[in-house]
C-alpha cells in the first residue's frame, strides 16, 4: 500500500513539477505548482511526518498560492509568456549531471552509520506532540526569531505593494485642498 | 519491495534538479519564484526523510523553518516583483538587464 501510494505520487509530483517549469501559460504553472504542493504533502503524510504535511499543506498549498494568485493579479496572466530562450542543450546538460551526481551521493552507501538521534522527544508520543515538545524547549528562540521574520517580511510585503496607493491617494487630498481647486478655477 | 530512505532521497533529487533546469532556462521572473519553490521542496522532502528514518525530530524542525522562511521570501519577492512590473512593464530578465556590461 505504502509503495503503490509512494509511486503514484512521486510520478504525480515530478510530472506536476515538470509542467511548473517549462509551461508556457503563468496560470497552467501555477495551478499545477499547487497540486504538487498538495501531493508532497500527501508524501509527508506516509513518510509519518504528520504535523509537516499539516503546515505544507496549510502555508504552502494555502498561503503561499494564495499569496501568488493575488500577485498574479497585477500581472498579464491569460498572455503566453514570450521567452527568447538560450540553446537548451547547455541547461539540459547541466541539470543532468547535477541530477546524476546527487542521486550518486545520495544512493552511496552509508558513510554515517553510527548516528545517534539526539533530539527524539518522548518515546511513544504522537508525531504532532512530539514535534511540539521539541519546538518549545530546543528551538525556542529560532521559532521567535522566524516570528519576527514573518513580521518583518509582512511589513516589508505591505510597503513594497502599497507604494502607488499612496500618491494617488495624496492626488485625492490635493483635488479637495480649496486653494489648489480655486487657482484651477482662476485659470 | 519497501519504500526506504533511498526512494525518497533519489525522488528529492529528481525534483531539485527539475527546479535547477526550470531556474537556468526561465526569463520571465515569476516562473523563477516557480522554479525557486520547486527547489525548496525538495530539500524539504529530503530533510523529513532523514528524519524519519534516523528518528530525529531536528530534520523536520529544519524543513519547518524552511516553509517559513519561503513564506516571507514570497512576500518580500511578490512586493518587488510588482514594483518592477508597474517601473518597466513586463517580467522578462532580457528587457530588464539595463546594465550594458
Amino acid at each position: 500500500m505504502e509503495t503503490v501510494a509512494f509511486y503514484l505520487f512521486s510520478i504525480l509530483i515530478t510530472g506536476l513539477f515538470l509542467v511548473t517549469a517549462f509551461s508556457r501559460n503563468i496560470l497552467y504553472a501555477m495551478s499545477a505548482l499547487a497540486a504538487g504542493m498538495v501531493l508532497i504533502s500527501g508524501l509527508f503524510f506516509i513518510m509519518g511526518a504528520d504535523f509537516l504535511g499539516a503546515v505544507q499543506l496549510v502555508v504552502y498549498s494555502g498561503a503561499v498560492m494564495a499569496l501568488y494568485a493575488f500577485g498574479m493579479m497585477f500581472f498579464d496572466a491569460t498572455r503566453d509568456v514570450k521567452e527568447k530562450n538560450s540553446p537548451a542543450g547547455i541547461v539540459f546538460l547541466l541539470s543532468g549531471i547535477s541530477a546524476v551526481i546527487l542521486v550518486a551521493i545520495f544512493a552511496a552507501p552509508k558513510i554515517g552509520e553510527n548516528i545517534k538521534a539526539l533530539v527524539t522527544g518522548t518515546k511513544g508520543a504522537d508525531n504532532p506532540h512530539v514535534i511540539g515538545e521539541v519546538l518549545f524547549t530546543k528551538y525556542l528562540v529560532p521559532f521567535e526569531v522566524a516570528a519576527v521574520m514573518l513580521l518583518v517580511a509582512m511589513i516589508a510585503g505591505i510597503v513594497l505593494a502599497s507604494k502607488k496607493m499612496d500618491e494617488s491617494l495624496s492626488e485625492i487630498y490635493i483635488d479637495a485642498d480649496p486653494e489648489t481647486v480655486a487657482k484651477e478655477e482662476q485659470k | 519491495m519497501t519504500i526506504g530512505l533511498t526512494h525518497y532521497l533519489v525522488l528529492s533529487a529528481i525534483l531539485f534538479a527539475v527546479g535547477l533546469a526550470g531556474v537556468l532556462r526561465r526569463k520571465n521572473l515569476l516562473m523563477l519564484f516557480f522554479a525557486t519553490e520547486i527547489m525548496l521542496n525538495a530539500a524539504n522532502i529530503a530533510f523529513a526523510a532523514i528524519s524519519t528514518h534516523i528518528g530525529d525530530l531536528s530534520g523536520q524542525m529544519f524543513a519547518l523553518f524552511i516553509i517559513a522562511i519561503a513564506a516571507s521570501e514570497v512576500a518580500v519577492g511578490l512586493g518587488l516583483l510588482i514594483l518592477i512590473y508597474k517601473k518597466y512593464g513586463t517580467l522578462d530578465l532580457d528587457n530588464l538587464s539595463i546594465m550594458k556590461g
